[in-house]
């Protein structure tokens, strides 16, 4: 670190021009149009199994107005006919009661049904909306899996499973709402026209106004909540970098650079706070002006008899509720953006295409299939026009280990992940076991192939159960002698609860061998009759290694073996090899016929590179076999 | 705002100093100490809470006043039926009273709840400033054995829940005391039965909402641990989604979604019943009151012992005091999550940094470069066995020391004492005869670097990541590390080249473009001693040794300690350290180890299987 920067930091006075803290966000739209008819139809098509239950709660709710509106009008009722003036009838006064006494019967019966109905189906909505996601997920093809990122997929799985919801919930209300709103109008029309002109002649100012400030106002809230979610993840980075943070000594910086995220946050608040709270004096004045004008002209109205005094109090019951619709439907304005853009991006997650689906004639692999793999004049590629793998045929004998080797790029994970249909072939036939694996069932072809990925991923859960998860069935004997036989059962039984050892996420307690030696056991416990195998680059310390590589031989003991191989170990080991180049085969035979024909293999293997994906492109190029050791 | 950097500085020590003068309190209840804690901004707090006094009073005079309306235009109050004039006018008055009253109340409770949550925020500012300071401040062993997800958790809700105590639990309190206290005297003061009848569902409601509230709470702490399973199966499936496929087990996780999506939505619906059964009997218990109310005032208005008016008033002074009533379950829930959320933050605020500066430490004084460990000893925090003993050895600059073992054996442990990750438990480490305990931190960090294995990627540019420790280094510095970590060809062959976003949410490297991106970070600061732990442990033999090469030639007079497992990386170290349990149990180079034929011998023979045996039982 230079003088200069050594006494800038102390100074405050210059920013490091290379410094971020949790900067990097993908922005997404918050709001959408109000209304799309397509949005809307794909929405309630998730409601409509429940559109009893939202018929239901509309009809609740507009009972529930109707006794809100009725109050006042029973106390006005009350104190013209029953009490004022010398006029007194207690008939009156006791039906009165009794109306009342019904009246909030009705309005506790229609409120707890209204709420619990709409409650209930909302959330169940959201459920049904995220498993319909879930689900689809499952199902859809890996090419979109492939370049869409976990995270955006979860937040449409939470967050705008979330608004929907949310929407949901306050559309009932709302409806509510117009209903309140229109019976006040109508009631305070019906009760005295002229008075009521008066007083609603503030309900258009209340409108005008939110109108100018409901846009500036969501911007600022807009604003505080963005704030907010680069402050939270400024400091989840902070968090989980830590170790890098104290070695690099850049406590000092990141603390700068956070303080101006959560000032940042700070300010956004404090102005959003402004906006919030500048239409409580708006509303109150309005509340204000309709009270006085109540009170000045209704009560001359009384004083000349024009007009009975329970109206006056009626009136002035009506005030206190006046502008609680309007609010809350302005900002339903909002909530209904907000939806609709949600419910956009879910449409989008329904709406890709499941490419690879099961034939309506599609029949079950045979049990007694005799386990071989057959590429027949393969072409695939996943955007049309740029095949990853042209005009491939081999065939994998039953029992025969096969290892794919070639440059990356070359088309080895593609090929292997043919086998298992994760894509169809955009010209040729695979088989498996002498049937086209577009004619025979998914599930039937997933019974028979065992697959252990580059990366061993595992679950959450305990080693038992990540070690049976292809065949959840499988018995604790089972699952113990597998671990033996890849010989992972030594660890296991040292970790604090043996084979009920919980795994943290994706196995994080446990080191990366440990994690490979775990997905051969599952791969054993599967006890297919092909195994498709994507070796492992990553070094490995040599004592673990020396125990995968001695599982690698169980594992493919009486099986069909497809190896992409790394490691010179294995493909030596391999009953054949067959060489890819951009997609090519180029030639295929074992380990000492290749290195006789001094072609690709024999040029890549005197390289020396410890794995065959680690060679420059240019040194492949290039042609010319350089021996570096 | 344009505040200069050194004023932002000046604020920024203030608001730590804040939440630290807060601490003496330590003895005090976790309230107190979030009390304190908003005293400290004494103008707004005080502003807030007057605010508060006022609205709630003007609050009270709003039914006494619509009451007289109502009995002025009855003309009850004018003393001859004639004047109308007169009654004309009192209506004049008091509509304008009532006027400016509104008008005030909505200015007072705009002030209110403006400084009660500016107070808020500023106190959140303060919070999470010092969190965050504290928890980069944290030493390793403390990072060790809280998860990270518990800290991002406190560093988020437990900040809020705390820093809203000010205006959801005291001054929601301060106006509940008025409204209610005040609301009492007066309206049992004008008429003690009607009075009470009209406070009687306060009891009730503002029991029902505490209870209710305090149950929503639990349930929803429940249902979000429930939820958060369910978004770790969705996260690990739609992660894990080939091996899903793979094993063809997407019926058995839909399964698992279905059983574990069915708990919480029975939650949800449950919260839902809670919540609506309360809202419901709220509502019936208010109106059961005004019913009362009606009935016996209705009765006195007729026998003419109490005007409308009144009777109006005490109506309008029940409306009035509805809500905040319901929102005394709201204030009750703030008191308890105020509590939960500060003990935790409180505990973390507390924590002793274990590894800091001494006072009076001085900055290393680097001359030569000479590491030395004398004796030295670690045990981890509440481990039984010692991860290390006795460990002797010295690298001079140029040298290199390699050390090698089985997993487990404490190889990482000596990286991470060399630049205080942790401190030695027996023994000394000193740079050039001084003991790193006794000079800065930062000082020590520069001169010492550690390339670690699983190094984090910060989620921004390439670029940004290598110059992570000199965010003033100039492009070819950057570039310079690059190349001698043999990445640069990669990077500018990238359609973005070094502005490229990488890290958890960027493009993916793979492990070996990742270990080098470290390396590159590393090397830009020009470290006096380069730790290698594991570093290039998935960076193929060949292109380690051109990263070894390119640093020798940049700086041939440093000492490196190169940890690896591989034993190409480090056969050519002057000296080979053999670690078991802890313990150097061979050293010397590596013919002399060799010729020992003992553990290191073996493992090297280890290194070179004989390969033909690999895939044999698969042919059989």
């Amino acid at each position: 670190m230079s003088i200069r920067s050594e006494k800038a930091i102390i100074a405050g006075t210059e920013r490091p021009p290379r410094a971020v803290v949790g900067s990097h966000r993908e922005k997404e739209e918050i709001f959408g149009a109000v209304y799309d008819p397509k949005i809307v139809r794909r929405i309630w098509s998730f409601v409509a199994p429940y559109r009893g239950q939202v018929y239901l709660s509309v009809a609740a709710v507009l009972v529930f107005t109707l006794t809100q509106l009725a109050i006042p009008l029973i106390i006005r009722t009350a104190i013209d006919s029953g009490m004022a003036g010398g006029v007194a009838d207690h008939a009156v006064l006791v039906s009165c009661a009794l109306a009342f006494a019904a009246t909030i019967l009705v309005n506790y019966g229609a409120s707890y049904l209204q709420e619990t109905v709409v409650g209930s189906a909302a959330e169940r909505v959201l459920f049904d909306m995220r498993r319909a996601m879930f689900s689809h997920l499952q199902r859809v093809s890996l090419s979109f899996m492939d370049k869409t990122e976990v995270g955006r997929l979860m937040s449409r799985l939470q967050g705008d499973v979330n608004s929907m919801q949310e929407f949901m919930e306050t559309s009932v209300l709302s409806i509510g709402d117009i209903a309140l709103l229109a019976g006040i109008v109508v009631v305070l029309l019906w009760l005295d026209p002229r008075l009521g002109l008066l007083t609603l002649a503030t309900m258009p100012v209340l409108f005008i106004v939110r109108l100018f400030w409901l846009p500036l106002a969501k911007r600022s809230f807009m604003e505080a909540h963005e704030t907010s979610s680069i402050a939270n993840g400024a400091l989840a980075e902070g968090i989980h970098g830590v170790r890098t943070v104290q070695s690099m000594s850049r406590q000092r910086v990141n603390f700068e650079l956070y303080d101006e995220k959560v000032r940042a946050h700070r300010d956004a608040n404090l102005l959003a706070a402004k906006y919030a709270q500048v239409m409580v004096p708006i509303v109150d004045t309005l509340t204000g002006i309709a009270m006085a004008t109540v009170i000045v002209v209704g009560g001359s109205m009384v004083l000349s008899k024009s007009l009975d005094i329970g109206v006056m109090v009626a009136f002035l019951f009506y005030i206190q509720r006046f502008f609680d619709p309007i609010r809350s439907l302005t900002l339903q304005y909002s909530v209904m953006q907000r939806a609709m853009a949600s419910g956009q991006r879910i449409s989008e997650v329904l709406d890709v295409p499941v490419d690879v689906t099961d034939k309506a004639d599609a029949v079950a692999l045979p049990e007694d299939m005799d386990g071989s793999v057959e590429f027949r004049k393969v072409t695939f590629g996943y955007v049309p026009g740029q095949p990853v793998l042209h005009d491939v045929s081999f065939r994998v004998n039953p029992g025969e280990t096969v290892a794919l080797v070639g440059p990356t790029g070359s088309g080895k994970t593609s090929a292997m992940a043919l086998v298992h249909r994760f894509y169809d072939v955009t010209s040729g036939q695979v088989l498996v076991g002498g049937r086209d694996v577009r004619d025979v069932t998914q599930d039937s072809l997933g019974r028979h192939i065992a697959m252990v990925l580059q990366e061993p991923f595992l679950f959450s859960g305990t080693v038992f159960d990540n070690i049976r998860y292809h065949k959840t069935e499988a018995s604790r004997a089972e699952v113990i002698s597998a671990a033996k036989a890849v010989g992972a059962h030594e660890f296991i039984m040292q970790l604090p609860k043996g084979y009920d050892s919980e795994l943290e996420q994706r196995g994080s307690n446990i080191s990366q061998g440990q994690r490979q030696l775990i997905s051969f056991a599952r791969a054993l416990v599967a006890d297919a009759q092909i195994l498709v195998l994507d070796e492992a680059t990553a070094n490995i310390d040599s004592y673990t290694e020396r125990q995968i590589q001695k599982a690698l031989a169980i594992l493919l003991k009486g099986r069909t073996g497809l190896v992409i191989a790394h490691r010179l170990a294995t493909i030596r080991g391999a009953d054949r090899i067959i060489v890819l180049q951009n997609g090519t085969l180029v030639e295929q035979g074992n380990h000492d016929a290749l290195m006789q024909k001094k072609g690709l293999y024999a040029r890549l293997y005197s390289m020396n590179y410890a794995s065959f994906d680690d060679i420059p492109a240019e040194l492949i190029a290039g042609g010319a076999p350089r021996m570096t050791s | 705002m344009t505040l200069t950097a050194a004023t932002r500085a000046e604020q920024r020590e203030t608001s730590l100093a804040h939440v630290k003068a807060a601490g003496w309190g330590k003895g005090l209840g976790t309230l107190a100490r979030i009390t304190r804690l908003t005293l400290r901004h004494p103008w707004q707090a005080s502003a807030a809470v007057l605010a508060t006094l006022v609205a709630a009073t003007l609050q009270l005079v709003i039914p006494r006043l619509l009451g007289r309306a109502v009995d002025e235009a009855q003309g009850i109050l004018s003393a001859n039926a004639d004047s109308a004039v007169a009654a004309q006018h009192a209506l004049l008055i008091t509509a304008a009273t009532l006027l400016a009253v509104s008008v005030l109340r909505g200015l007072f409770t705009m002030a209110q709840n403006y400084y009660g949550d500016s107070v808020g925020h500023h106190l959140g500012y303060e919070l999470r400033l010092a969190t965050y300071e504290k928890l980069q401040r944290l030493s390793f062993s403390f990072h060790d054995k809280v998860h990270t997800g518990d800290l991002i958790t406190l560093g988020i809700l437990d900040i809020e829940g705390v820093r809203m105590f000010f205006n959801t639990g005291l001054v929601r309190m301060v106006l509940l005391t008025v409204l209610i206290g005040f609301g009492a005297i007066l309206l049992i003061s004008t008429d003690p039965l009607l009075g009470l009848l009209s406070l009687s569902f306060v009891p009730f409601v503002a029991w029902r909402s505490s209870v209710t509230q305090l149950l929503l709470r639990s349930t929803w702490l429940e249902l979000q641990e429930r939820l958060a399973v369910l978004t770790r199966v969705m996260d690990e499936n739609l992660g894990g989604i080939r091996v899903v496929r793979a094993f063809a087990a997407q019926a058995f996780e839909l399964s698992k979604f279905d059983r574990i999506s069915e708990g919480a939505l029975n939650l949800a619906h449950e919260r839902v019943l809670i919540r609506v059964r309360n809202t419901s009997a709220m509502n019936f218990s208010f109106f059961a009151a005004m019913g009362l109310v009606l009935w016996v005032g209705g009765g006195r208005v007729a026998a003419g012992t109490m005007t409308v008016g009144t009777l109006a008033s005490f109506l309008t002074f029940m409306t009035i005091l509805q809500m905040p009533v319901r929102q005394l379950g709201l204030m009750v829930n703030s008191f308890a999550r105020a509590s939960t959320c500060g003990r935790r933050l409180f505990e973390l605020l507390d924590q002793e940094i274990t590894i800091a500066d001494k006072p009076g430490a001085k900055p290393l004084e680097l001359r030569d470069g000479v590491l030395a460990f004398e004796g030295v000893g670690f045990t981890y925090p509440g481990a039984e066995k010692p991860a290390l003993v006795g460990i002797d050895f010295t690298a001079r600059p140029g040298q290199t020391i390699g050390i090698v073992g089985p997993p487990g054996s404490g190889k990482s442990t000596i990286a991470h004492l060399i630049p205080r990750f942790y401190d030695v438990s027996a023994g000394r480490i000193t740079i050039d005869g001084q003991d790193i305990r006794d000079v800065t931190l930062q000082s020590l960090r520069r001169a010492v670097g550690v390339v670690q294995q699983d190094a984090f990627l910060f989620t921004t540019s390439i670029e940004n990541n290598v110059a992570y420790g000199d965010p003033w280094a100039e492009e070819q510095r950057i570039a310079r590390a690059a190349e001698s970590a043999q990445l640069h060809d990669y990077i500018v062959g990238l359609p973005t080249g070094y502005g490229t976003i990488v890290g958890e949410r960027g493009a993916s490297l793979s492990g070996g473009q990742r270990q080098r991106l470290t390396i590159a970070r590393s090397l830009i600061l020009r470290h006096a001693i380069l730790v290698f732990d594991d570093s290039t442990a998935a960076v193929d033999a060949g292109t380690e040794q051109r990263i070894r090469a390119a640093i020798r030639a940049h700086a041939a007079e440093r000492a490196t300690l190169i940890i690896s497992h591989r034993l190409s990386s480090l056969m050519h170290a002057d000296e080979i350290l053999f670690i078991e349990d802890g313990r150097i149990v061979e050293r010397g180079t590596h013919a002399e180890l060799l010729a020992a034929d003992g553990r290191y011998r073996a493992l090297h023979d280890l290194q070179l299987p004989p390969v033909e045996d690999a895939l044999q039982g698969a042919a059989e």
